[in-house]
């Protein structure tokens, strides 16, 4: 059984990353169970998914455009994006879109070359989920979330930027710190 | 100085921790070499032709005097006793371990300083003009905005994985001293006509193979507004950046490629979602970065220092140095000195341990404490009272830092080149050093008047040669270093590109093509007050080629001659 790591816990993972085969075309779908499907797939057999028995999640690639999904969120189960090379940074942005533009407040996760050191920036941008690469340490791979106890940027845990966060806190409305 | 809070520090001492981390985990090889180059880059460590290079960050080029013995003490105990200071106001050191890094970012952190995204493909340390904050001609002071970029960009969890190294440069005047024309965003501060601050935007300039100047994103942005407007600029980039080429992955080639109109539009569309979010900036921030910044207790002085103008007039030398090393300062009787890091024979930039010790104590006692480091390669003493200013100018030249070449032709720019960088063409700190013996003579160079010279080591250009008045660009000839030579590039606000003068040359020809160009300069100019770029603006580039390469009908007239002879 995979696993994988979902609100700081390591848990058992039930969902099927389904990948266009080589030559591009859709995956075939299996029968049953849950399944994560390319945003291609989905844009193209968006009603037989829906039919089908088993949750349904899609995948974006770097690539993809989020607002394609925006308006069918409220039927996926996970929506997750696919990292090619952990390098690739358009994933961040998509991840932070997906949260505060299209307001997807349900599992977010990330997949592909995932890796222990970006763990802490991508859960800052809205990534609770995550497939690490095979060859990570899930264990060890936790303590990456305490990094750093602060961030100056607004995050998913911390909607306000911390320059914010210090006049609110403040008992005269000024500075804290 | 900005003072660090102790969340400031925290998050320092936190990156220290993970770096330390990440770094022992590559050393037990847990870590492939492939994961770990980025994120030994983002703390600032190349690994170059010798030894790995580690980039400090100096944030907007402002250093305390204790900061700067720290960066001695590390040029004694990790490297070889000194340090180089980079065109990007940072410093480098040539020859630290790899293992040895996480202890001197610790040594670092403990006085508020660090080599955070000083390197791979995140937002980089902000620049900008090395007068901030004393310069007569200030909007805003660019410091207190420069610390606020810093702190949005630092550990931006959105854009620590960009297309390619992204750069931003902050001008506090109207008149740019920061180079905000050839950077990823440039920022200009202005006034409106209600008297409102805010910035000027321009994205996409930038130097590199593909020179250009910054294309205007928007006339006036009010500056609550700045944090929101850079998300915007940062994801637009971010998202559509070109990321299958590495040579086509700057905002640079994205604005040119959408054309600047589609790509304001993308800003624009993106901005309208972001607009008065969270980040926005309100006046109370801005009060308390400024208050965290300490500032000099200014004297009251008289216009006239007692001493000084008699030392001026007894003192050839002493006037040749403050006419120019010595600039204007917003306060009666203060000025801002340069400390010339270009004394013919040490390579430009360099500094050793003894010396930045003594510039510390120089600091101590004629200038608060602090210093700046310019994107020429200098450092500067911001705040000295002219009564100090003959004290000072002895002890700088027996420290050898009072050569009087601000501005002229020996004051070059010059990267690290092929002596120490795995990505050189061509060696850079020995034709810099050529061309400063050709030029030795003071008084010769003072006739030649204002010249930037620039050389950059390759096309990565991080000697600026395309904005050099004579840029110096190293090129690979079929395994030989050659040279191109460019002439008619600027910075500032006339920032212009330079243009290359003809095929390449030697090592050994380049002071020779240099002093050409300056014959035909001395020889064209209408008066000293015309300066070298001012006569290649009027009279193109022709005659220099030609003076450099020959006439083309001269040239077959000599080789029909030579055959007839034959
Ligand atoms: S210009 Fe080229 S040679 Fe010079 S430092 Fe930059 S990369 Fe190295």
């Amino acid at each position: 059984m995979a696993t994988l790591i979902r609100h700081r816990k390591i848990v058992s993972d039930n969902w099927q990353l389904l990948k266009p085969a080589d030559d591009g075309s859709a995956p075939p779908l299996p029968e049953s169970g849950d399944i994560i499907v390319p945003l291609a797939a989905w844009l193209a057999q968006r009603d037989r998914l829906l039919q089908r028995p088993g949750r349904l999640g899609v995948w974006l690639a770097g690539g993809d455009e989020p607002a394609l999904i925006a308006e069918d969120l409220k039927n996926l189960g996970v929506v997750a994006v696919y990292f090619t090379q952990f390098s690739d940074g358009r994933g961040y942005s998509l991840g932070r879109l997906l949260r505060v533009r299209y307001g997807w407040r349900g599992e977010l996760r990330a997949v592909g070359d995932v890796l222990r050191d970006q763990l802490f920036y991508l859960a800052g941008c809205g990534f609770d989920a995550f497939a690490l690469r095979d060859d990570q340490d899930l264990q060890a791979a936790l303590s990456a979330f305490g990094d750093f106890s602060e961030a100056y940027q607004a995050s998913a845990a911390r909607p306000l930027p911390l320059f914010r966060r210090r006049h609110l806190n403040s008992p005269d409305g000024m500075e804290w710190s | 100085m900005y003072l660090y809070d102790e969340i400031d520090q925290r998050l320092v001492d936190e990156r220290v921790a993970q770096y330390r981390d990440q770094t022992r985990r590559y050393l037990a090889g847990a870590l492939t070499e492939d994961d770990f180059r980025p994120l030994r880059l983002q703390n600032g460590l190349y690994i170059q032709r010798h030894a790995p290079m580690l980039r400090v960050s100096i944030p907007y080029g402002l250093l305390s005097s204790r900061q700067l013995r720290a960066l001695a003490d590390i040029a004694r105990t990790w490297d070889r006793g000194y340090g180089h200071f980079s065109t990007r106001q940072n410093i480098q050191f040539n020859w630290p371990k790899l293992e040895d890094v996480p202890e001197i970012l610790a040594r670092l952190a403990t006085v508020q300083m660090h080599a955070i995204q000083t390197s791979g493909n995140c937002i980089r340390n902000t620049t900008t003009d090395h007068f901030a904050g004393i310069a007569p001609d200030e909007i805003v002071d660019p410091l207190v905005w420069c610390e606020i970029i810093r702190q949005w960009s630092a550990f931006h969890p959105e854009f620590a994985y960009l297309p390619r190294k992204f750069k931003i440069a902050v001008s506090g005047s109207e008149r740019d001293r920061a180079a905000v024309q050839v950077h990823d965003i440039g920022l200009q501060a202005r006034q409106n006509a209600a008297g409102d601050v805010g910035f000027r935007v321009l994205a996409g300039g930038g130097l590199g193979r593909t020179p250009i100047i910054g294309a205007a994103v928007r006339e006036f942005l009010p500056w609550q507004h700045l944090l929101t407007y850079l998300d915007a600029i940062l994801r637009v980039y971010n998202c559509h950046g070109r990321r299958d080429n590495k040579y086509k992955a700057r905002i640079k080639i994205l604005v040119k490629e959408l054309t600047p109109e589609a790509f304001r539009r993308q800003v624009e569309e993106e901005w309208a979602h972001l607009k008065d979010g969270p980040a926005t900036l309100f006046t109370e921030e801005i009060r308390r970065i400024e208050r965290r910044f300490t500032r000099p207790n200014y004297l009251k002085l008289d216009a006239l220092a007692p001493g000084y103008a008699l030392e001026l007039a007894r003192d050839k030398a002493f006037a040749n140095w403050v006419r120019r090393n010595v600039h204007a300062h917003k306060l009666t009787g203060y000025a801002a000195v340069t400390l010339s890091l270009k004394k013919t024979g040490v390579p430009p930039g360099d500094a050793t341990a003894e010396q930045m010790d003594a510039v510390a104590s120089l600091a101590d006692r004629y200038s608060f404490g602090e210093l700046r480091v310019s994107h020429e390669q200098n450092l500067i003493l911001a705040d000295v009272r002219l009564g100090d200013l003959h004290a000072l100018w002895q002890e700088a030249k027996a420290l050898g830092l009072a050569t009087p070449n601000i501005g002229l032709i020996t004051n070059i720019i010059a990267c690290p080149g092929g002596d120490f960088c795995a990505l050189a063409n061509a060696k850079s700190i020995p034709v810099a050093e050529a061309i400063q013996r050709r030029f030795d003579d003071l008084d010769y160079q003072h006739d030649i008047g204002e010249l930037d010279l620039n050389i950059s080591g390759c096309m990565n250009s991080c000697g600026h040669h395309h904005i050099g008045h004579i840029g110096i660009l190293g090129v690979d000839k079929q395994g030989a270093e050659f040279y191109q030579i460019s002439i008619g590039g600027a910075q500032g606000n006339e920032a212009s590109l330079g243009r290359v003068i003809g095929p390449s040359v030697s090592q050994a020809q380049v002071p020779d093509v240099i002093e050409k160009l300056i014959e035909i300069y001395l020889e064209c100019r209408d008066s000293e007050e015309e300066r070298f770029i001012d006569v290649v603006r009027r009279i193109g580039i022709e005659p220099f080629k030609e003076h450099v390469y020959g006439n083309p009908h001269q040239a077959q007239k000599n080789s029909q001659r030579q055959l007839a002879v034959a």
